[in-house]
């Protein structure tokens, strides 16, 4: 099975976000870019299939800061091909941009299964796969929790609120958003990282930015409002250990 | 039609989702303002329109493909919905079924989307949205441009509708396309029962990434079994198989209602307190002084867990 594995960069939340001067944007200059998590299970979901049935891991970027890294990460953790497609631009690129130039970039390969994140932090105009899965006519079903293949068809689990699933049969070609992984991403050592980096191979594919846009035009980003704050509990780890338990106490399911 | 709201109606296994209702109220408001009228489009469980109250109107649309949710089937029902009726902006809940419709109708019909939003008000002709961004971090205030519009919009935004009399049914024949589908249902699992339910707790020890790795847990359990409560968590703990599914918390785990709910690295994702907000006492240890979590919680310490949980267990 032929699979694509679509990979972006988002802020690492960690860090604390500011704004850029007109305030429609995070200052991007300062930044720390990470491997958005989704797209992480994704990958891990795509080897796990590729290793039960065969066939290969394309995994592909959009350009974004650091995603050398990413994709030099995935080819060290068994991904086949590492493709990275430029000319997208700098700043926010929205998921329709991006659906649109993978989209683009598709109709020349051959492909089977296309295997993306769910969501990401900054998919404010929508998720990749399910635009990504219109715009190829192709099935989609997102918030996945397990890709099983089997000839021409898969079987997905969907996952719902409170913990309820359901069982999907879906004729290839198709698209999927993974939630999870059925196990935790595999971690790749810093050698093999390196080894990948000497190797090089990452194919750059300058693309031409799709036309038209979103629709939605950002007036500005700002903080929630806070509605409430907690009250900080401050002083020695003693100290704060005894607040906490008065007010545990105080509820009365201590006993 | 121009000026209608449209409501999808979400629902699984035969039990309409709260949030529907709260899009309902909305859509009416919404539909007040412009002149327009609230309509609610529910696809393949006819018998649940009367438990829709508030709208104008529900379309009623029913086929075999219908019955059991798939993203494929739906999306070519609501696409045709959406042909027919052109409304002015259509409102689904940002649940499962609101990630995979909300970006594909965006595709297919070509009208604008606005994810995870929270906020939705109507400005003069236009739709004005604010939705989530950053994990909860940051919202943003945006404008719709054009005639239609999509919104998904995050759990618990709205108040569900006030109520109001039954609105008029009217069935929809379904399009031909839903006899040739790529995707098949083929069965509802349903959750495994835990070994302890934590929705009955009243005290919940959650545990959040900012647990580092799994052996850390040991002792955050021990503190857990010293106050005699369940130990809970965020996603991340249950992705990692670090402790089992029906301990997880939040919008795709259980919803939770404690009257003291204490965690420990948990940055507070908007899914995860969706799924425990209400809760009567909310305590938050974490590292990070700006965490989401410290918005919801009543009281809250930067304390290093590694010091604190320790700290707690000597002195119960």
């Amino acid at each position: 099975m032929r699979i694509v594995v679509p990979i972006k960069q988002t802020p690492d939340l960690v860090e604390e976000l500011e704004l850029n001067d007109d305030g429609t944007d995070v200052d991007r200059e300062f930044l720390k870019f990470v491997l958005s998590e989704w797209d992480d299970q994704a990958m891990e979901e795509a080897l796990l299939v590729k290793e039960a049935g065969g066939g290969e891991v394309v995994v592909v970027g959009f350009g974004d800061p650091d995603v050398e890294l990413s994709l030099y990460t995935a080819l060290a953790k068994g991904a086949d091909r590492a493709v990275n497609l430029t000319g997208l631009g700098e700043g926010w690129i929205d998921s329709h941009t991006r659906a649109s130039a993978l989209a683009t970039w598709l109709s020349g390969q051959e492909v089977d299964l296309v295997m993306a994140g769910v969501q990401a932090v900054d998919d404010l105009d929508g998720q990749l796969p399910p635009l990504l899965a219109a715009m190829l006519g192709w099935p989609h079903v997102g918030v996945v929790i397990g890709v099983e293949g089997k000839d021409n068809t898969i079987q997905v689990s969907q996952e719902f609120g409170g913990g309820k699933a359901t069982r999907l049969e879906v004729k290839l070609p198709a698209v999927i958003g993974v939630q999870a992984a059925r196990q935790p991403p595999r971690y790749a050592s810093i050698t093999r990282i390196r080894q990948a980096q000497q190797a090089g191979g990452i194919e750059d594919v300058a693309v031409t930015k799709p036309d038209g846009d979103t629709g939605i035009t950002i007036r500005r980003l700002f903080e929630p409002e806070k509605t409430g704050h907690a009250e900080m509990l401050t002083g020695s780890p003693e100290d704060v250990a005894d607040r906490i338990l008065d007010l545990i106490r105080s509820k009365g399911v201590l006993k | 039609m121009a000026n209608e709201i449209l409501v999808l109606a979400d629902h699984l296994g035969g039990q309409l989702s709260d949030a529907t209702l709260e899009l309902v109220g909305k859509a009416k408001e919404l539909a007040g303002a412009t002149g327009g009228q609230a309509v609610v489009a529910l696809l393949g469980a006819p018998d649940l329109a009367g438990q829709i109250t508030g709208a104008d109107t529900v379309l009623t649309m029913d086929h075999p493909s219908l019955a059991d949710y798939t993203p494929e089937a739906w999306e070519k029902a609501l696409l045709h919905i959406v042909n027919e009726r052109q409304p002015r902006l259509v409102l689904i809940a940002n649940t499962t079924i609101g990630m995979d419709l909300g970006a594909g109708l965006s595709a297919v019909w070509g009208a604008p989307l606005v994810a995870y939003a929270v906020r939705l008000e109507a400005e003069g002709g236009d739709i004005v949205a604010t939705a989530q961004v950053y994990g909860g971090k940051l919202l943003a205030e945006v404008a719709i441009s054009g005639d239609r519009a999509i919104c998904t919009v995050v759990a618990g935004s709205f108040p569900a509708g006030a109520g109001g009399g039954s609105p008029g049914v009217e069935s929809l024949a379904p399009p031909s396309g839903l006899d040739d589908l790529k995707t098949s249902f083929l069965t509802m699992v349903e959750p495994e029962g835990g070994d302890v339910d934590i929705t009955a707790a009243e005290l919940l020890v959650s545990v959040g990434r900012g647990i580092g790795s799994q052996d850390n847990l040991e002792e955050v359990q021990e503190l857990a079994d010293t106050l005699g409560a369940p130990l809970s968590a965020s996603r991340p703990i249950t992705d990692a198989g670090w402790l089992p599914k029906t301990r997880q918390v939040g919008k795709s785990g259980l919803k939770v209602k404690p009257k003291v709910y204490l965690t420990f690295g948990i940055s507070g994702a908007p899914e995860h307190l969706e799924g425990m907000r209400d809760a009567e006492l909310i305590i938050a240890c974490n590292t990070d002084a700006a965490a989401p979590i410290f918005d919801v919680a009543h009281y809250g310490t930067t304390v290093d867990l590694f010091d604190l949980v320790p700290a707690l267990t000597d002195k119960i």
